[in-house]
């Protein structure tokens, strides 16, 4: 399995002063799931944040180093942003429906992107509603506001959102953090079907989450990576002393 | 200790209420005192006479129609202007604006809004009415388009403010969930954050043509007082007159209980009315949009 995604020596600095990463650097597979974890502020969501160039809309004051998708540096100055979030979608930790029916939701960033065709547009809602396994429950009601799911179902159709538009990497920041534990399981068992085709990046809502997940896994702690491996031999032996503290629930 | 805990409660509880209860009665007192001096004008003269199309008190003709309709004119006018560049505005300033520009705007605004009228009606008679006659060619510059023009200005503060307010409550992850599917900015305002704010910016433009129907004093300065019938489109051209500006300019110079001022309380009842409609209109919106929220999240 070859790299897709290549961080080199990533560093950020919010503007208020607090400093995000420091001196990042990864390699990200493709097909696989790749878990971000850590206590809360160690930069975990700041890095998905930097992978879509969402960050660009928060005020930040200085930042070095690159982020290379397919041989290409994504933090330079001529990068397409709006093509780019269409190849790297994201999905939010709150599922935020957009005020609009269900079938809305799932075309919208299809019809931003051009496509108009109501045959393209039918097929996508059917296959990635499929696929974030959520088509039976909603099926029958596509037109009905999208805020009116429950949140276990608002979020997979948030997934299905990302999905619609093929992208090649899927990012997800605590997707189930306000889920319930069939849903939970609903969004996790979506997430081994996606690998095959997608690159996944999630950062997870507990240890748990990332142990059952990981293909890979990065433990991230006030900014800085500590260690990154095979999730399995991570989660089991790992090699550094403040990885197993927090995998054993000593701090954090 | 305890007791006297108890009767500061007491007292404080009281005071709120009454405070809270007297802003009901105080608009019931003043209603019944609009009805009390004006529905004696429906006896003293008859309904046909009332909505004549003329309006000379000193020789008995009481038409208020063409100051109906010159108030309809102007604030139809000022809303056309006011409702673009206010919701425009507030846009500008809660998505667009990087945040010193922010900084500078909203006070900035917030003064314009605290502007007396009568200033506003000043620069409209040294400045925009002489401008816009020689400019479009009237016989006078003291034209219903002056008043729409001033009007719009004064109403477009209140829609900024509340529409602003408004956008500003939408939730950031809407804007990053459209952002991450690859919106530009503008696809993001128009498609998400304006639907989502709109029961807001719809009680903004509704408090804007509020604010627009009661203003007196710069219509009084600017709108040249003809109360002639505007039926047409030119009208917007000609000088006329409003309900408001005729009340504040006779009242003083009527003889108390006589039918001329009677008609004056009657003009106001029909103000009061236009504007209690216009509120009740704006809350019913805001009332609905909310009640289908309500139903949806249940």
């Amino acid at each position: 399995m070859t790299n897709k995604i290549l961080i080199e020596n990533l560093s950020l600095q919010y503007s208020d002063g607090t400093e995000s990463l420091r001196g990042v650097s990864m390699g990200i597979r493709q097909n696989a799931v790749t878990v971000l974890f850590g206590p809360a502020g160690g930069g975990k969501s700041t890095l998905l944040r930097c992978l879509n160039r969402l960050n660009d809309l928060t005020e930040i004051k200085a930042s070095a180093g690159r982020i290379l998708i397919d041989e290409e540096n994504i933090l330079d100055a001529k990068t397409d942003v709006i093509a780019l979030r269409r190849k790297v979608g994201m999905v939010f930790a709150r599922p935020v429906p957009l005020p609009m029916s269900i079938r809305e939701n799932v075309t919208y960033g299809l019809e931003l992107a051009g496509e108009k065709r109501k045959s393209k547009l039918d097929e996508a809602v059917e296959r990635s509603l499929k696929l974030s396994a959520v088509w039976d429950e909603v099926k029958d009601r596509l037109n009905d506001p999208a805020i009116a799911l429950s949140g276990g179902q608002q979020q997979r159709v948030c997934l299905a959102r990302v999905i619609a538009l093929q992208p090649e990497i899927i990012l997800l920041d605590e997707p189930t953090s306000g889920l319930d534990p069939i849903s939970t399981g609903k969004v996790e068992a979506a997430l081994l079907e996606l690998k095959k085709e997608y690159t996944i990046i999630l950062v997870p809502h507990s240890i748990q989450q990332a142990a059952r997940t990981a293909d890979y896994a990065a433990f991230f702690l006030q900014g800085e990576l500590i260690e990154y491996g095979e999730g399995k031999s991570l989660f089991t032996v790992p090699k550094q002393k403040k990885t197993e503290d927090y995998i054993m629930g000593r701090f954090g | 200790m305890e007791k006297s805990l108890n009767w500061r409660e007491f007292i404080i509880t009281r005071a709120i209420k009454a405070s809270g209860y007297s802003a009901v009665v105080f608009v019931l007192l003043i209603f019944f005192f609009l009805l009390r001096e004006g529905l004696p004008a429906l006896g003293e003269v008859d309904a046909s006479s009332l909505l004549n199309i003329r309006w000379y008190p000193i020789e008995d003709h009481f038409g208020i129609l063409p100051l109906i309709t010159g108030s309809i004119i102007i604030t139809f006018g000022a809303a056309l202007i006011a409702v673009p560049f206010g919701i425009g505005t507030a846009v500008y300033i809660s998505e667009i604006a990087p945040r010193w520009m922010r900084e500078i705007l909203k006070p900035l605004v917030e003064l314009l809004g605290g502007l007396p009228s009568v200033v506003l009606g000043f620069l409209g008679i040294l400045v925009l009415s002489p401008y816009l006659r020689i400019l479009l060619d009237l016989p006078t510059g003291l034209t219903a388009f002056t008043g729409s023009l001033l009007l719009g200005g004064i109403a477009v503060p209140t829609v900024v403010s509340v529409a602003e307010d408004a956008l500003d409550s939408v939730p950031r992850a809407y804007r990053e969930g459209a952002w991450a599917l690859g919106a530009t900015k503008w696809q993001t305002i128009w498609r998400v954050t304006l639907p989502a704010a709109k029961s807001g910016v719809l009680t903004a433009v509704m408090l804007g043509v509020g604010r627009a129907i009661g203003e007196t004093m710069t219509v009084m300065m600017v709108t040249g007082n003809a109360p002639v019938m505007a039926t047409k489109l030119g009208s917007l051209f000609s000088p006329v007159r409003t309900m408001t500006a005729t009340i504040a300019a006779e009242m003083g110079e009527v003889a108390n209980g006589s039918t001329h001022y009677h008609v004056l309380f009657f003009i106001g009842m029909v103000l009061f009315l236009i504007s209690l409609v216009v509120n009740v209109i704006a809350s019913s919106v805001v009332f609905r949009s909310k009640k289908r929220a309500e139903r949806i999240l249940s």
